[in-house]
């Protein structure tokens, strides 16, 4: 009993409680005709997708820079790479990981302008980070009209120019993670292996880089930045790095996404992306100021499990479809509940 | 002649804060128009004894005082400082109580401005009166006139010269009929010379208008000059009462700081000090609250060299600034090379480590676990506790070596915790400290400050601090500067011992000097250095 405890204390009664929740939907879903696998199959796609757009948040945090609001403008340079990927006419892997390793050089160039700007609002990081990350998007809702490409599978057909707001993946790389090594059963259960390993490989890396000295700085900058000056440590240049590790991993989460739903979401689609990841990671348990990989896994399956049965279950039992409604007042709730459970760290 | 009555007695006045004492069993008396001077370091307790006079609120709060307070022979106990007010006792703060942008007269009237009926207040009321300037800049000239100084009476505080803010505030306190006693927490604190003697005369004045003073400041040579009674606290008790004349600013000094015990002369046996190993000259350091105006030392190799003196008066600052953590100007030269200043890395390569006197702020990283904390400068600067993979391509912690560095330490000195890995917050003060010597330690240095190493941890802790930090000297024979404002440590640890005054070394005495060396030094008399030293 006392095993007990002290587990669900270190574990947070919060997820104990979200976790009961979602095995309680999971046991409902039966008999209100949601099928389980099916269900199952979703949670494992959903957690996929977003698994690393909620890694993308580790490295501000680390540093003390905050919940990395203005994800967006990583999300911005991924949806660089994947554009101009496909304007050069790349599909298959070579689609994928060139637009990956073309988003590169945008997401540290933006990262780097973006740091610079989080280094002279210390203290206020989040608020001017939502607001970065509106601007970007908005100012790219401009350039996708204006940039000049010319590939028909992603202009608007009657003008000849400007990226239409959705592009299809199916020619492209669509899928191509999602069907590495996947398991298929029946004709409803799928596991996108090779998704799910590639958040766990960026999730490793992620790791690894806090096992290193710069890793280690950046979590003593996080932690105490005075003590971290006074060690030697210049506070800026690794916050300026959180934040670049962070766009890009931002740009390299939305690549990921993208295979996976088939869809490249220009103008308007990175609006609001950076909330449902921030509330993965609080639900995770993670603090403004810590969090670890276990929060990060842990919080993409509870946030995303609960989203994807919470709405399929109730619209179910209620016979209508509001299923998009509940899941704004659903993904909204958990952010608003997860801020006000934050834990502060001692000073 | 009959007796009089003394217009304030206080007997036996003690209070603890938390179990705390910071007075004990304080009992003097203050006649009509006389001036009392209260002397005694940081600490001593003339702080907590005016607040208690004053019915400040944080004394009820931590459960009230012990003794009584007598004005004019009858017990009063005031709850609030309005109670104090209406009893005629004024205070004057050490920081400025005034509106910046008030005139002078507005200043001295506030909330007692005289006031003229106009048609509105036959309507609505009083509230609608207007001030009424020509009484309130007469009643203003008239405190100002009081204190015999030259003050304008419509110029506004904030162009002022600090010396006039300072008369601006004592005019207001005088300018209340009543008032029968002024507390004056060291107002001459920010005052140059020329100011204060105005000043000094001032108080006179009005003593020989029959309105006690209780003046309290670290200048012995006012106190001297200015009080018919000079009280001397220490350590929450009274220690010495006595007529002003004939006492030396000497004898206060020693009362001051005079503990009776024999300063231990550190025994250099085994211990090889050699050549001068670190030279500051005209070090200046932009420390808030610890200015360092121009400091120049040098220290020898293996020596312990200590820097004390009373606090805010800049020897905090002379550590923070040569380590790099605050803006600091001037020559620091380490072995013979010159030290960039302004960067703690420059300084942490050099050789040189530090000990925060700001533990939790600076020292530690409290949510972290204690390995962290001892080995992250030496692997942020020196690059150890790193292990390569790849051919050197992966540079990852070495978290079984930090481990092991972190039982290496807790064991040498002591330190009580369950593991490397429980968290900095998680141990007491004294554990604490500890942890921020072995961090200094790991470094290996050449040259450690250490600030305030005895700050705010218990007896034994201190010991035990004060003993690991004279094994390391002796055993690696690191020159340590101590940074303290307990000379009594200084004195038992530290081959030389300087005293800081006003930004700037007043001097540099031995450890067995006369104690009254010392107290005179801190209270900015003499400046000569110690013989020998």
């Amino acid at each position: 009993m006392r095993k007990f405890k002290d587990f669900v204390t270190d574990f947070g009664w919060p997820r104990v409680i979200i976790f009961f929740f979602l095995v309680g939907l999971f046991i409902a879903a039966p008999f209100v005709g949601v099928r389980i696998d099916t269900s199952f199959s979703d949670v494992f796609t959903r957690f996929g997708q977003n698994g690393i757009l909620v890694l993308a948040l580790v490295p501000m945090v680390q540093s003390g820079c905050g919940l990395n609001f203005g994800l967006p403008v990583g999300i911005i340079a991924g949806l660089l790479g994947g554009t101009i990927a496909m304007q050069l006419g790349f599909t298959g892997w070579l689609g994928f990981f060139g637009a990956l390793v073309i988003a590169m050089p945008f997401a540290v160039l933006f990262g780097w302008l973006y740091g610079q700007l989080l280094n002279k609002v210390k203290g206020d990081e989040m608020t001017i980070a939502m607001y970065v990350g509106f601007a970007m998007v908005t100012f790219f809702s401009i350039m996708w009209l204006l940039l000049p490409f010319t590939s028909p599978a992603m202009v608007w057909g009657y003008a000849g120019q400007g990226l239409r707001t959705t592009i299809t993946l199916d020619n492209f790389w669509g899928q191509v993670l999602n069907n590495f090594l996947a398991v298929r059963m029946g004709n409803n259960f799928f596991l996108p292996t090779g998704m799910i390993l590639f958040v766990f490989l960026c999730a490793g890396l992620v790791y690894l880089f806090f096992r290193s000295k710069t890793g280690t700085a950046m979590t003593a900058v996080g932690s105490n930045p005075d003590f971290a000056r006074a060690g030697g440590v210049s506070v800026d240049k690794m916050r300026t790095i959180s934040v670049i590790i962070s766009t890009m991993l931002g740009a390299v989460g939305i690549l990921v996404y993208q295979q996976s739903y088939g869809f490249i979401q220009l103008y308007q689609g990175p609006l609001y992306m950076a909330f449902p990841a921030v509330a993965a990671l609080l639900i995770g348990g993670a603090s403004v100021n810590k969090a670890t990989m276990v929060n990060v896994i842990v919080g993409t399956f509870l946030f995303q499990g609960i989203l994807t049965m919470t709405p399929s279950v109730i619209n179910s039992v209620l016979k209508t479809d509001m299923s998009e409604v509940i899941r704004i007042v659903l993904s909204n709730g958990m952010i608003l509940y997860a801020l006000t459970r934050k834990t502060k760290v001692s000073k | 002649m009959p007796i009089e009555t003394p217009l304030l007695s206080l007997e036996g006045i003690s209070k603890d804060f938390y179990g705390n004492t910071v007075l004990s069993d304080v009992s003097f008396t203050v006649e009509k128009g006389q001036i009392v001077a209260l002397v005694g370091e940081n600490g001593a307790g003339k702080t907590t004894l005016m607040r208690i006079l004053f019915g400040m609120p944080v004394i009820a709060d931590t459960g009230g005082y012990g003794g009584l307070i007598k004005i004019d022979g009858e017990t009063v106990k005031f709850d609030t400082p309005f109670d104090a007010l209406d009893a005629g006792i004024g205070m004057v703060h050490q920081e400025f109580s005034l509106i910046p942008g008030f005139t002078t007269t507005e200043n001295i009237a506030l909330n007692r401005e005289a006031m003229r009926s106009t048609l509105a207040c036959e309507v609505f009321g009083e509230r609608l009166s207007v001030l009424d300037r020509a009484t309130m800049t007469a009643r203003a000239e008239s405190a100002i006139n009081r204190l015999g100084v030259k003050l304008d009476p419509g110029m506004l505080v904030s162009e002022m010269p600090v010396g006039h803010k300072q008369f601006t505030e004592i005019a207001r306190e005088i300018n209340r009929e009543n008032v029968r006693l002024l507390v004056l927490d060291e107002p001459t604190a920010v005052l140059t010379e020329s100011e204060a003697e105005v000043l000094l005369k001032a108080l006179r004045h009005l003593a020989s208008q029959g309105i006690s003073i209780i003046f309290i400041s670290h200048r012995l040579h006012e106190v001297t000059a200015v009080a018919d009674k000079i009280v001397v606290l220490r350590d929450g008790a009274a220690v010495k009462q006595t007529a002003s004349e004939g006492v030396s600013v000497r004898d206060i000094a020693a009362w001051m700081v005079g503990r009776d015990v024999e300063a231990k002369r550190t025994d250099r046996e085994g211990r090889d000090i050699g050549e001068e190993i670190l030279k500051i000259e005209h070090l200046w350091v932009d420390m808030p609250g610890e200015t360092v105006r121009d400091v120049s030392f040098s220290v020898r190799k293996g020596e312990i060299f200590g820097i004390g003196g009373l606090a805010g008066q800049g020897k905090l600052g002379i550590p923070n600034g040569i380590m790099g953590l605050h803006m600091a100007g001037g020559c620091v030269v380490l072995h013979g090379k010159n030290l960039q200043l302004n960067d703690p890395r420059a300084a942490l390569e050099a050789g040189m480590a530090f000990v925060s006197e700001d533990r939790r702020g600076v020292g530690l990283l409290l949510d972290e676990p204690l390995d962290w904390n001892i080995g992250f400068t030496t692997m942020q600067v020196h690059g150890r506790y790193l292990k390569s993979y790849l051919a050197g391509l992966v540079k990852l912690r070495d978290e079984a070596g930090l481990r092991k560095l972190a039982d290496e330490y807790i064991k040498l000195l002591s330190i009580k915790c369950t593991g490397p890995k429980q968290k900095a917050k998680e141990l007491s003060g004294g554990n604490q400290q500890k942890i921020c010597l072995a961090k200094a330690f790991a470094l290996k240095p050449d040259m450690l400050f250490v600030s305030e190493p005895t700050r705010g941890i218990d007896v034994g802790a201190k010991e035990l601090v004060l003993q690991s930090l004279r094994h390391y000297n002796r055993d690696f024979g690191t020159t340590i500067v101590m940074v303290s404002s307990e000379l009594e440590e200084l004195r038992s640890v530290c081959d030389r011992v300087a005293i800081v005054d006003e930004g700037s070394i007043a001097g540099i005495l031995l450890p067995d000097a006369d104690i009254a060396e010392f107290g005179l030094l801190m209270a900015g008399e003499t400046r000569k250095e110690a013989v020998g030293a």
